[in-house]
């Protein structure tokens, strides 16, 4: 590997603006872990294969293990700590709460941004579509269906 | 009220540990700390123990608060595991804390001046008659704690339960889902480094030289640490920490030691190994029939991977005070005696503190990558080093559920009434957990330049409900019966605990045999278990979901079926029963999940319907689609894509109902679903097919296997 020249990045981070300067083939997930503190987003495969890491880049579901920062250049990202906070907190975020809809809850993270691309390209989608939405994201502990009857509350508050 | 009960031996985790301040602390704030030697491994456990501990001090849930266990401030209660953590830690703080009521009302009516037994406690406040009040944070006094448990106050009786019992939502929740620092991946030490360890790239290879200039050139490299065969590298950052790995990978040159197995005839390399063999029950029939004819099935098992979706993670750090490690283990006491015997050590300089992981079934890589962490701490300098195990590490590298053949045998007389049993097992051992054995179970410690001793994996005693043998004695009445386990000690790939260890298999053995059993002599496979039980609550179970799932309602029709599933795990823990409906169509697809079960006394209703949900739906991805695959030389399925599991869209329908049983003993629910689960599913796809698919996973190649067997 060539020494990486370090450039220049600006992206925003959960609505801040951030500029790095960095090598651009650093993951997304390095960057907001290490850099940023941001520890929501979890490392699961590396790989792209799991969804632990999953953030939304421009409402995009996408693995930010798998993403480079040059990739993001003038995007926005959003993390699961900028869904909601305790004291705000996302519909999807009291809807688990409400389901109970973890074990582990190492995937949460993951689930929960799989969740709010589905619900912002089609805010009451049927069980299907969301169970569709979610086949990306790895679940080892099987609260499968408690994360689904989460999303379908969640839809229903959201628009109700 | 509590009263005084006669002297009763202590339960276990409270014998061991018998100062009551090692498991409750009144604090001045107004809240009282709760140490528990088990840990939170995603399961809930922490939410059922802080309710049985606000239900015995009358203390609302939100004035509890649960102590992370630490080898230096927590009672040693061994493992976090085998379902016992209601039973063992949960028994003892329900002593525990009803003692130390008591003792609180004693002092308070000393203070007060009025009887003990006029008081009342409520929310901490405890009062008496004319408005005399104090409390136990005003009373909070470690002094009053610092004496032996006598076991001699009892604890509540159900019917005054007001928390327990009760649903209550997870209290360790709220953090994973809003994102918090709450994993050990997430925690940052001052100064800390990022280590990474090189696996071989066989199953069985030797370092024999190693170029490693470029990467001590690499900016950011602090140390390559090396000892015989395992290699390890420190590095500022993680990104310099993983690039660096790939070039320590591309200047080792390694030595292929023993090949693998051939992962297709698993069953047959089992049978021909050297075995120690044992009887693990046999029954004599008092009368003996004669035997009119006799079946015979084979049953198989792969091995299985752990498969948490967080990699095994930990912290270690060496200095003039000792060596303190971070880690997720299930039993931090058993990782530090491991970690001294490794690192020449004394018990007493190691501090062992658990931080949460990913979700935890089993001896996973927790405690070999806990052993690297310690390794490479020993070349940095006193600072912090933190390693994190790649996936493929994780899902080549951790210890395995063993590969198991099982073998059934049935004798019928003339009236079709089963009159003899024979079940035999061939099995590697089911734990290589640290802390117990002559030579430490890290798989990093075999690759040091003088290496520890390989153990073969063992069986924990049956007493415990063994390991291999697990819930292999069949439930039903038979008159006569005779159970073997062939133990095999050549251990290819590394084996230990995987949830239910060898349940999984006997009971979908044992329930797929009874099925074919039923099949054979024209019988309703829910009647033909009645038939055959004599245990009330085993009926109860069966009978439940049968009718919760509308079994004798069913409707034939073509490429789906329905089929049951019944065990007592370990034969001494919860019932459960499953009713799976599948459709056979490309692949098997299991729509629902109808299950009962009946754990005794349950503590969290909706912790104990997750664990159960959670344990079938796991159960349904082994029985499915899970096996490790490795060639002659390596484990190959270490990606997601070549070890797939259940996704949200194959999740059958799960519905959960729970027996309750107030006034029997609490037991854990981790592990009641796994086996009955399998079976269940193997006996509806014989419904659908009319095929009898008896090795694991029921994948579409199986199947067709099977119908080409059948036909040809």
């Amino acid at each position: 590997m060539s020494a990486a020249r370090p450039e220049r990045f600006s992206f925003r981070v959960n609505g801040a603006e951030h500029t790095l300067e960095a090598d651009g083939d650093t993951p997304l997930l390095d960057v907001l872990r290490n850099t940023l503190g941001l520890k929501g987003t979890r490392f699961g495969c590396g790989n792209d294969e799991c969804g632990a890491c999953f953030v939304l880049v421009d409402g995009h579901a996408l693995a930010s293990c798998a993403t480079p920062l040059w990739a993001v250049g003038g995007k926005s990202v959003t993390t699961v700590e900028g869904l909601g906070r305790p004291e705000a907190p996302h519909a999807l975020q009291r809807a688990f709460i409400a389901e109970q809809a973890a074990q582990c809850g190492y995937c949460t993270s993951g689930m929960l941004i799989s969740a709010a691309a589905l619900l912002a390209r089609s805010p009451r989608p049927s069980e299907e579509e969301v169970r569709r939405a979610l086949d990306r994201n790895l679940c080892r502990c099987g609260s499968y269906n408690r994360i689904v009857r989460a999303v379908m509350r969640a839809s229903g508050e959201a628009t109700a | 009220m509590s009263g005084v009960a006669a002297a009763a031996p202590l339960p276990t985790s409270l014998h061991g540990n018998r100062r009551l301040a090692q498991w409750l602390r009144f604090r001045a704030g107004g809240y009282v700390e709760v140490l528990s030697g088990k840990v939170e491994i995603g399961q809930g456990i922490l939410t059922a123990l802080a309710q049985i501990a606000a239900e015995e001090l009358d203390v609302s849930l939100a004035q509890v608060r649960m102590l992370a266990a630490s080898t230096a401030t927590s009672p040693d209660e061994g493992f976090t595991s085998g379902s016992l953590s209601i039973q063992d830690s949960g028994t003892a703080l329900r002593l525990a804390c009803a003692e130390a009521r008591a003792i609180f009302l004693a002092a308070a009516a000393d203070r007060l001046g009025v009887a003990a037994d006029s008081l009342a406690v409520v929310d901490g406040v405890i009062a008496g008659a004319g408005g005399a009040q104090t409390s136990y944070w005003a009373l909070a006094d470690a002094v009053l704690l610092d004496r032996d448990a006598t076991g001699r106050v009892a604890p509540k009786g159900a019917a005054a339960h007001r928390i327990v019992g009760t649903p209550v939502t997870r209290l360790d929740l709220p953090d994973k889902i809003f994102g918090n620092a709450c994993y050990i991946h997430d925690l940052e030490l001052p100064r800390m480094l990022h280590g990474r360890v090189l696996r071989p790239p066989a199953a069985d290879a030797t370092l024999t030289d190693l170029d490693d200039a470029e990467v001590r050139a690499l900016s950011g490299v602090v140390a390559v640490v090396r000892d015989g065969s395992l290699l390890g590298v420190i590095a500022e950052s993680e990104s310099v920490a993983d690039s660096a790995l790939k070039k320590l990978a591309a200047g080792a040159n390694w030595r292929q030691g023993a090949s693998l197995p051939d992962v297709a005839s698993m069953a047959t390399w089992l049978k021909a190994q050297v075995a120690n063999t044992s009887i693990v029950d046999s029954k004599i029939a008092t009368s003996s029939r004669p035997v009119a004819r006799t079946l015979k099935a084979s049953y198989t098992r792969p091995y299985l991977a752990h498969g948490s979706i967080g990699p095994s993670c930990a912290l270690a750090q060496l200095d003039a005070s000792g060596l303190r490690v971070w880690t997720h283990s299930q039993g931090i006491f058993n990782l530090r005696r491991d970690l001294a015997l490794t690192l020449g050590l004394a018990d007493g300089s190691i501090v062992v503190q658990h931080v949460q992981g990913a979700g935890c079934y089993g001896h996973n890589g927790a405690d070999d990558v806990a052993f690297d962490a310690a390794f490479l701490a020993r070349a940095a300098g006193g600072v912090p080093v933190r390693v994190q195990w790649s996936r493929a590490d994780e899902l080549a590298w951790a210890p395995f559920g063993p590969a198991m053949a099982v073998d059934l045998e049935a004798d019928l007389d003339e009236t079709h009434a089963v009159v003899g049993w024979r079940h035999a097992i061939w099995s590697n051992g089911h734990t290589s957990r640290p802390g117990g054995a002559r030579s430490p179970a890290f798989l990093g410690a075999w690759h040091l330049a003088t290496p520890f001793e390989r153990l073969s994996a063992i069986n924990p005693p049956v007493a415990r409900g063994g390991g291999a043998e697990r819930n292999a004695i069949p439930p039903y009445a038979f008159p006569a019966w005779q159970i073997v386990n062939h133990h095999v000690t050549a251990m290819p790939l590394r084996t230990s605990a995987l949830r239910s260890l060898g349940a999984y298999a006997n009971v979908f053995a044992i329930e797929s045999f009874l099925d074919e059993l039923a099949a054979a002599l024209g019988e309703n496979p829910v009647g033909f278990r009645l038939r055959h039980l004599e245990d009330r609550r085993a009926r109860a179970v069966i009978e439940r979901a049968a009718i919760r799932a509308g079994w004798n309602q069913w409707r034939k029709r073509e490429g789906a079926g329905h089929g049951v599933g019944f065990a007592r795990y370990k034969n001494a823990g919860a019932y459960c029963a499953v009713v799976a409906e599948v459709e056979a169509e490309a692949e098997i697809r299991v729509r629902r999940l109808t299950i009962a079960v009946d754990a005794g006394l349950v503590v969290n209703p909706d912790g104990v319907a997750n664990q159960i949900e959670g344990g079938a739906i796991q159960a349904t991805s082994w029985t499915l689609k899970e096996a490790v695959h490795f060639d002659r030389e390596r484990v190959t399925s270490d990606r997601w894509e070549a070890y797939p599991i259940l996704r949200c869209s194959e999740t059958p329908e799960v519905d959960v109902d729970i027996v309750s049983r107030p006034d029997c003993p609490a037991v854990g629910v981790g592990e009641a679903a796994q086996g009955p689960t399998a079976a269940a599913i193997a006996n509806a796809v014989f419904d659908a097919l009319g095929i009898r698919v008896r090795d694991l996973p029921l994948t579409a190649e199986r199947i067709r296997a099977a119908i080409d067997r059948a036909i040809g």
